[in-house]
């Protein structure tokens, strides 16, 4: 495929062999659902009984103003955030230990989740032994040169441009091989071409079988989106996919 | 808790009535120490103090296991509760030991080894209330400050051995020590009536403080939920 | 993964930002040397104060590098959210807790090696031939300063004002290291050959007791 806004040669080979991997992991994608979740931060609420299913291999979009929980949602979907009341769990991960579920999530945050100091290539390499794969360098390699960040790998993460940096935040998530994907508004600080080549990627990754979530402003994102959510205050207050039955994922249009 | 106000406002009475009649036996009943005198007297309060001091420290220990095994928050309220009590009474210990010092070790202040133990707990439980003051999220707070009271804890006997093995000039163990040491029945029983009194004391200042903190905590969720009713109200958009 | 691969990815990447900032480093090494030289300035002491004072300067100097150094530990994940990333990753969380204290440990190891016989020449007190076992209790020292002062810092570093509050936390908690550590390295520089098995197994106990509570406590203090 082409990677919008980007002349990186080698990026379009090694973005598929990437996809390869997800694909083939994707038969067992990983959904996830929450049960009358609620989040408190002492006295806030943070997320009010939301209840919310997501089946392996949708591609979900999550509105809301800012403050409206769909960072702590996503976190708690991450595992990174424990709520206070009600359940959160992963359909198709059923007799998945808790490591193992961990292992086919990905987050992209408001934040690179890498280190300056380091060069992409070894945030990537670090993150690939920290999770025990095999190979962890050529894992790096195809996972730059998949987000276009080929020709940069050896330079420090400080002296990436906001582009560049997302880009890195999405080749660190993408280099696990995630089943599991969450972004958190992805396209803060991208100019048009970027929010293309993101538009893109989402599309790829969605037919690569793997499960998407997706908190954005950008209401353009719905149509790419097989459903969204809307939150306010802690609470879902709409979902396009009707409530409360979940849909199945090609009952949808 | 099942007790009623009056029931509570009768337990105030009865502790206060309790400690004056403390003080009534520790000057008049209890016999005059022979080497140190009426300064002696202090031991009383001093001694019992200190123990009631290093029990609630202990109790805060286990609400802090009982808030991480269950991360239910009154656990959290009742470690607050023990703490600062504690740290009140313990406070006590350092104003009353000097006080028992001077006239017979000639200072104020001595590095003995029990007086600083108390000294270095009064610190580590300082650092306890100012770590649960500066930290911001409420949730992580409690997660947190229940660590740090476990590690303040275990600080405890690794501080006392240490102080023990660096100085002691402190009276021997004076009611469980060796054949010629121990009380004078007279004295035992005043002190250990002086020891119940402050117990209760403890637990009714306890039993106080967890209150208020439970009501703080309803407070900010009220408020909470008011702040959310507000901007329902007003009808906010969703931004998409 | 095990937790002795996962701690040792962990430390390598701890060590190789050090190699490559010289950040912690070069705080701590300046900081002590300050230290060696304003105390002499303070106190001008005489060859026999020096032998006395210098026990309680030399720990004093590394609790306080320590603390310095301990605050970025945590504060550093948060820039870009990497504690986070660290979290998400499929590994026991003490294994993040111990590459840490390992960094930290290593880091401060280090400066000690450097400045045993700086402080030495300085105090004019000849260390020669009690340095195996002087870095012995100093090493034991230090990793308590390791394990307890890296703990509180993932403790304080979303707190207000939370460089005023490790070293509050930390030093109070570090009292009995620093009794034990003072009297023990005091014994050696002045009767020479041996060391209070009591002080050695008070620093000991202090390292067993609190890696122990920091393994059975890491889970809730990676927690947010």
């Amino acid at each position: 495929m082409r990677l919008c806004g980007e002349s990186d040669g080698d990026a379009g080979a090694g973005f598929s062999e990437v996809l390869l991997t997800v694909e083939r992991n994707a038969q067992s994608a990983l959904g996830v659902a929450f049960e009358r979740v609620e989040k408190r931060y002492g006295g806030l609420f943070a997320l009010r009984r939301v209840s919310l299913r997501i089946e392996p291999g949708e591609f979900v979009a999550l509105f809301g103003p800012n403050g409206s929980g769909k960072t702590t949602l996503l976190r708690m979907a991450a595992l990174l955030v424990r709520p206070s009341a009600g359940r959160v769990y992963h359909p198709g991960a059923e007799n998945l230990s808790s490591e193992a579920v961990r292992r086919q999530i990905g987050l992209v945050g408001h934040k690179t989740l890498a280190y300056d100091e380091l060069s992409a290539r070894e945030n990537l390499i670090f993150f690939a032994r920290l999770y025990g794969l095999e190979n962890p360098a050529e894992r790096a390699e195809e996972a730059l040169s998949a987000v276009g960040l080929g020709k940069r790998a050896g330079d420090a993460a400080s002296t990436f441009s906001r582009g560049m940096r997302q880009r890195l935040a999405i080749a660190r998530a993408l280099v696990t091989e995630p089943r599991l994907l969450l972004f958190d508004e992805p396209a803060t600080g991208l100019d048009r071409q970027g929010r293309e080549w993101l538009d893109e990627t989402f599309q790829t990754l969605h037919r690569s079988g793997a499960t998407l979530v997706i908190s954005t402003h950008d209401e353009a994102l719905a149509a790419l989106a097989g459903r969204s959510v809307w939150l306010q205050g802690g609470r879902m207050i709409r979902d396009s996919a009707g409530e409360p039955a979940p849909l199945a994922p090609e009952a949808r249009s | 808790m099942m007790l009623g106000k009056a029931a509570w406002n009768l337990a105030w009475w009865a502790v206060a009535i309790g400690l004056g009649f403390a003080g009534y036996a520790i000057f008049f009943i209890a016999p005059r120490e022979l080497t140190m005198g009426s300064i002696q007297r202090i031991f009383y309060f001093h001694a019992a103090t200190g123990i009631s001091a290093y029990l609630c420290f202990f109790l805060s220990f286990l609400a802090s296991i009982g808030y991480l095994a269950s991360r239910q928050p009154r656990w959290d309220w009742m470690a607050v509760s023990t703490a600062e009590v504690g740290l009140a009474f313990d406070t006590v210990v350092l104003i009353t030991g000097p006080i028992w010092a001077k006239p017979v070790w000639g200072t104020w202040w001595v590095w003995d080894a029990r007086l600083t133990l108390a000294f270095i707990v009064e610190l580590l439980y300082i650092a306890y209330l100012l770590l649960r003051r500066l930290s911001t999220e409420m949730d992580r707070r409690g997660m947190i400050s229940a660590v740090f009271g476990i590690f303040a804890f275990l600080d405890v006997p690794l501080a006392y051995f240490s102080v023990r093995w660096w100085r002691t000039e402190h009276p021997g163990p004076v009611i469980a020590g060796g054949p010629n040491s121990g009380l004078d029945p007279r004295m035992w029983h005043v002190f250990a009536f002086t020891w119940l009194a402050l117990l209760a004391l403890m637990i009714l200042m306890i039993r106080d403080r967890y209150r208020l903190e439970a009501m703080r905590q309803t407070v900010s969720e009220w408020k909470a939920e008011e702040e959310l009713g507000v901007e329902m109200a007003e009808g906010k958009e969703v931004t998409q | 993964m095990s937790l002795v691969r996962s701690a040792s990815t962990v430390l390598a990447k701890e060590l190789r930002i050090e190699l490559r900032t010289h950040d912690l480093t070069n705080t701590i090494f300046f900081f002590v040397l300050m230290i060696a030289g304003l105390f002499s300035f303070a106190f001008s002491p005489t060859a026999a104060e020096s032998r006395r004072i210098l026990p309680g300067l030399v720990w004093m100097a590394f609790f306080f590098a320590g603390t310095l150094m301990l605050q970025l530990c945590f504060v550093r994940e948060q820039t870009n959210d990497t504690l986070a990333a660290l979290r998400l990753a499929p590994i026991d969380p003490f294994a993040i807790l111990l590459g840490k204290i390992l960094a930290n440990f290593a880091f401060l190891a280090a400066t000690e090696i450097i400045f045993v016989p700086i402080f030495s020449v300085f105090y004019n007190v000849s260390v020669g031939e009690v340095i195996g076992r002087l870095l012995l209790v100093l090493f034991l020292g230090t990793f308590g300063l390791a394990v307890v002062g890296t703990v509180f810092s993932a403790m304080a570093a979303q707190a207000r004002m939370r460089e005023l509050l490790l070293p509050l936390l930390l030093l109070p908690v570090l009292a009995p290291v620093l009794i034990a550590g003072v009297e023990a390295t005091g014994e050696l520089l002045a009767a020479g050959h041996s060391v209070g098995q009591m002080w050695v197994s008070m620093l000991a106990g202090f390292d067993v007791i609190f890696t122990t509570a920091t393994w059975l406590l890491s889970g809730y203090l990676v927690e947010e």
